[in-house]
């Protein structure tokens, strides 16, 4: 099975605490720290637990630039077998109609029978998977949670729904999923693994070698724009406990007391 | 302006708590907006579920047929691209179905797509402006979308409250006849309930919950020591669960259990929506973070911003003492 998984660079908020730049418009993005989504990285182990299973080649794609090629070597030291890099500047400041559109062109131009990507990534919007699958008039399933290849270019595929219950669904191939967090346990990428790929050439495309319309890409085709980002007026927020360590334990224990969390 | 359209959620006759949300949302749109309902599904279910909407909606569209008895995204985004004429908005739920059906509504509508909105600021020369959470809760951000040619929104669930109106008096128009043939690509088999755990944190009325911030599946034994000193339960966030560290049974939120317990320590947690969705009840919640940015800090009743590597096991000890 050729299994295409769609990946992307983010910062990885684990190790950030996300902060408004001076400006107030914009999250400072000075020393922060980037990683592959956290989703996307379980859809690269679920392609590779699948053509370990029945064969075939994983390839990882991303949209962006130079620096984005750390996430697709990364991933290759996983073990997909291919990355590729698609950078133009007409690419940029797309929305996620516009992402989906240059994926589509890159799919179109090669044959997968599966492609994966993250639930979702940095900014929640879960929408690039189902709007390729539909421009590819593919089928498609959300937060799916397990993957059973059948006979016959059928999956049995789970998706996570309400209340931990789990929803069960045939799909025919070629369809794009994409996978939630939890569905497996990703495999370690150390830095020897690393550098067993820092000499796979990664080929960039862009816009021209794509066959993408730069007019139905990029900011001007935007039809959906962040315009800042600002701090939430709060809510009476919680009543922070300043005191030292021992202090704020004892102030604890006589809440805890007072509300029968402690008898 | 645009007509707007709601798409409502429902089970076992009863519309979602969307239903209503979405006239709210409909209305900061639109203050004069009389939105249309549009549903699917069959039986005596979806003809109970159309009644009740008919309170609220001036106009119910129904779809009904034995193939959409159970909400297949891509049946009902076929039947939806048939009836709904392109320049509308359509608001949705932004839950499990709204993840699937969302995205591909919108190419079939030709229309943009914002998901998971929060609040609604108003139209301003053709651009709608709205409310969004990036960074896991830790940054709110405004967006613009161009709805000149329609839009699909998906609503976050909670986000907007219903608002006391006048019966609407509405009417139910049957659409079925605008659908032409079902068929999908994806088809539905079963629903898998999760077997229980061993512990039941539904019942408990004492939570200590760790997320991210426990690290290791080596420190989940600081909090079982904290939850054994104050007889409670030890449940958890997502990210513990996706790393294996607590069984699915354990996870507080909108895709584990729902929980309504007095008091709620939250050690570690960030805060998402989704895991405060499954918070029930008005519990008193101390949330021990090392993040002072944390999102959980504003739904606390009490925080304490501290490392609960070393915070717990003190706290225990003096638990222990008393």
């Amino acid at each position: 099975m050729e299994i295409l998984v769609c990946v992307r660079r983010v910062p990885d908020t684990s190790e950030n605490e996300i902060e408004l730049n001076s400006a107030g418009n914009d999250i400072e993005r000075d020393d922060l720290v980037y990683s592959v989504n956290e989703a996307d990285n379980y859809a690269v182990e679920e392609a590779l637990q699948i053509v370990g299973k029945v064969g075939g080649n994983v390839t990882v794609v991303t949209v962006g630039g130079e620096d984005d090629e750390e996430v697709l070597r990364r991933e290759m030291a996983m073990g997909a077998k291919c990355g590729i890099l698609i950078s133009d500047e007409a690419f940029n400041g797309s929305d996620g109609k516009g992402i989906a559109a240059i994926l589509k062109a890159y799919v179109q131009k090669n044959h997968y029978d599966l492609i994966l990507t993250g639930v979702q990534a940095e900014d929640a919007a879960a929408q690039v998977g189902g709007m390729l699958a539909a421009m590819l008039d593919y089928p498609f399933a959300s937060l799916v949670n397990s993957i059973e290849v059948l006979e016959s270019a059928k999956l049995k595929i789970g998706r996570e729904i309400a209340g931990g219950n789990q929803e069960i669904n045939e799909i025919d191939l070629p369809c794009v999923l994409s996978i939630q967090t939890g569905i497996n346990e990703p495999r370690y990428v150390g830095m020897k693994g690393i550098r067993q790929v820092a000499s796979v050439p990664i080929p960039t495309l862009g816009a021209s070698d794509l066959g993408v319309d730069a007019a139905a890409v990029g900011e001007a085709a935007a039809r959906v724009k962040r315009v800042d980002y600002f701090v939430p007026a709060l809510g009476k927020g919680a009543e922070i406990l300043k005191g030292s360590r021992e202090k704020n334990i004892d102030r604890l224990i006589e809440l805890l007391k007072a509300k029968g969390g402690l008898q | 302006m645009a007509r707007i359209f709601a798409y409502i959620e429902h089970k076992g006759g009863v519309p979602d708590d969307s239903a209503m949300e979405l006239v709210s949302a409909a209305k900061t749109i639109n203050a004069a907006a009389a939105p249309t309902a549009v549903l699917t599904g069959w039986g005596a279910d979806l003809d109970a579920v159309s009644t009740t909407l008919c309170a609220s909606y001036g106009e119910v569209w129904k779809i009904a047929s034995e193939a959409l008895a159970y909400p297949n995204a891509e049946l009902v985004r076929k039947a939806l691209v048939k009836v709904i004429p392109e320049g509308s908005i359509v608001l949705i739920p932004h839950a499990h179905f709204g993840v699937d059906l969302g995205p591909g509504l919108s190419i079939k509508l030709n229309s943009p797509f914002v998901s998971d909105v929060l609040g609604i600021e108003g139209v301003e020369g053709g651009w709608l402006k709205v409310v969004r959470q990036e960074f896991g809760g830790q940054a709110n951000a405004h967006v613009r979308c161009d709805i000149s040619s329609g839009v699909v929104i998906s609503i976050r669930p909670g986000a907007f409250k219903p608002v006391e109106s006048a019966p609407a008096g509405g009417h139910i128009v049957g659409k079925l006849s605008e659908v032409g043939a079902f068929e999908a690509g994806r088809r539905y088999l079963e629903t898998i309930v999760p077997e229980s755990g061993d512990v039941d944190i539904t019942k408990r009325q004492v939570l200590v919950s760790i997320g991210r911030g426990i690290q290791e599946k080596d420190n989940v034994g600081i909090a079982q020591d904290l939850a054994d000193a104050l007889g409670a339960a030890v449940s958890c966030s997502r990210p513990v669960v996706d790393a294996k560290w607590l069984e699915k049974s354990r996870q507080v939120g909108s895709s584990g259990q729902t929980v309504k317990p007095k008091v709620y320590l939250a050690c570690g947690i960030s805060g998402s929506f989704q895991h405060l969705a499954g918070l029930k009840g008005n519990p008193f919640i101390v949330a021990i973070n090392k993040n002072p940015k944390a999102p959980i800090f504003q739904v606390a009743d009490v925080g304490i911003v501290d490392d609960i590597l070393e915070f717990l096991p003190e706290l225990t000890d003096k638990i222990r003492e008393q």
